[in-house]
């Protein structure tokens, strides 16, 4: 019988993650998953399982976790009042407010929720994957442990920050690009894990209709009144606006990182540029292994 | 006329046949979606009304041989499963349909003209997209076509069925909603004790039959 884990208090919005629920964008399902999955990868590593194991995301606020037996756990992403980004044994985990977005409590073995089809993620909008979390919930650890902890020294992160690399969207030249690189825009509150909505200087609407067609992960898109938004992991799967612009793969983390307030920029990069910020980022994570 | 192929992410190609709604782009679409669901790397397939967005993982595949794979499926005459045809019981007006009335003043008709016109159709499925089986139905008669409410509904019920424009649907899930609500189906157009979870898929053909409420309560 495996050992659990039994919430306290849950924190602001904590929901149980891995990598995403991939294959049924066709039936409007999105990919959920991780807002920042360069954490959780790192997190999973740390504490010794395979990268897709589901971890708790929390969100603005931490938690209070008791553990039924000593746990390996890591804490990775946002900044969060204990140790960050190394593997500790505990019993007991009891997180304050989080400096940043969001912060990952991974456990060695990962947590044990049933799979809805073939992930773990949790899509509140929809109620696929369950509910948040709640005081008394009791979750079973899993076997998802693959190698023993590890910790060599604070790991390779790179760093938080409002300037986003993006690529040109499919509808980009629709647009006065001009106005949407040279501006800062502000993240709304009411943006969540289905999209970020910026505030800022309007880019001037296209007059073309668009048929509806399947939007990116990422995709930055300009409605009508100007102000964009960042489809992100909870996403729609199509949509009717004109995209201008779509983060690059290897900053959709720092998408996840982003607060209500925070400030945004966005550079424009070759898909080329793209795939090697990418191929980067992932020699880095493999050094950790 | 051969698709426009658009990189419209580091990790998606877009596939473009046309930018209109008919059933020969739904054929177009469909067809490609079949040739390269069970290619490596891909990730999710996003089918629209004239286009379907490929999206992979760029570790494991790149763009040109996405786009590769796309112009095979695309010029190769492949079967693909046959369209079925799908009918949807619905209970219309009274508590279920509570813009019905609405509908019938809006468009000129009596209340029993609207439901003969949403019932006698034949509606064909686009795509699946936007919330999980959501299905983006073409072939509404445009007699009763009204605009979306002013204000939406905090809740709109799953199984309602409703118009915006010149667009009918139904609502798979309970959400928030904008769309004039006609009446309610007691089936389930998604659920994930359902295999597969959703009830209707691209391509297929779809009626609407009026039931009574005693009909719609056996169904339950």
């Amino acid at each position: 019988m495996n050992s659990t884990l039994t919430v306290e208090a849950a924190g602001l919005f904590t929901t149980v993650q891995d990598l995403g629920r991939a294959g049924y964008a066709h039936l409007g399902i999105s990919l959920a998953g991780a807002a920042d999955t360069l954490a959780l990868r790192i997190g999973n590593l740390l504490v010794g399982n395979d990268a897709n194991a589901p971890a708790l995301e929390m969100t603005a606020s931490g938690g209070s976790f008791r553990f039924e037996h000593d746990a390996v756990v890591a804490l990775t992403g946002a900044t969060c009042d204990a140790p960050m980004w190394r593997p500790f044994e505990t019993r007991h985990v009891r997180l304050g407010p989080l400096a940043g977005a969001r912060s990952y409590l991974c456990v060695r073995g990962g947590i044990d929720v049933p799979l809805v089809l073939g992930s773990a993620s949790m899509h509140p909008a929809t109620g696929i994957g369950g509910r948040p979390l709640r005081r008394g919930d009791v979750l079973r650890l899993g076997s998802r442990a693959v190698h023993d902890a590890r910790w060599a020294g604070t790991p390779w992160r790179p760093q938080c920050g409002g300037r986003l690399r993006v690529t040109a969207g499919p509808q980009s030249d629709w647009f006065d690009n001009g106005v949407f690189f040279s501006s800062v825009y502000k993240v709304d509150p009411d943006s969540n894990r289905a999209g970020l909505r910026l505030r800022g200087a309007a880019i001037e609407a296209p007059r073309a209709q668009l048929l509806t067609e399947g939007v990116s992960l990422g995709a930055v898109q300009v409605p009508a009144g100007g102000q964009p938004i960042v489809l992100f992991v909870d996403q729609t799967t199509t949509g009717g606006y004109p995209k201008i612009a779509n983060v690059v793969t290897a900053d959709l983390w720092r998408v996840g990182q982003l607060r209500p307030g925070d400030e945004v920029s966005f550079e424009l990069v070759s898909i080329e540029h793209a795939l090697k910020l990418l191929r980067e980022q992932e020699r880095m994570l493999a050094k950790l292994l | 006329m051969a698709p426009f192929y658009s990189r419209a992410s580091d990790h998606s190609l877009l596939v473009l046949f046309g930018d209109e709604i008919s059933p020969l782009m739904l054929d177009r679409v469909r067809r490609l979606f079949f040739g390269i669901r069970r290619e490596r790397g891909v990730i999710n397939l996003h089918p629209g009304y004239a286009s379907l967005l490929i999206s992979f993982d760029p570790r494991l595949i790149t763009h040109e041989a996405v786009e590769a794979l796309a112009r095979e499926a695309d010029s190769l005459e492949m079967s693909v499963p046959a369209a079925r045809t799908v009918e949807i019981p619905v209970c219309y007006g009274g508590d279920f349909g509570p813009d019905l009335g609405e509908v019938a003043e809006h468009c000129g008709l009596s209340i029993d003209r609207v439901i003969e016109l949403h019932s006698s159709a034949e509606y064909l499925v686009h795509f699946l997209g936007f919330s999980p089986g959501f299905a983006y139905l073409g072939g509404m008669p445009e007699a009763i076509a009204t605009p979306r409410l002013t204000s939406p509904r905090v809740r709109v019920e799953a199984g309602s069925v409703g118009i915006a424009g010149k667009q009918t649907g139904v609502y798979p899930l309970a959400s928030p909603g904008g769309w004039r609500i006609i009446g309610r189906t007691p089936l389930r157009l998604f659920s994930l004790e359902q295999e597969p979870p959703a009830l209707l898929a691209m391509g297929d053909r779809v009626r609407f039959r009026a039931i009574g409420s005693d009909e719609f309560d056996a169904h339950c």
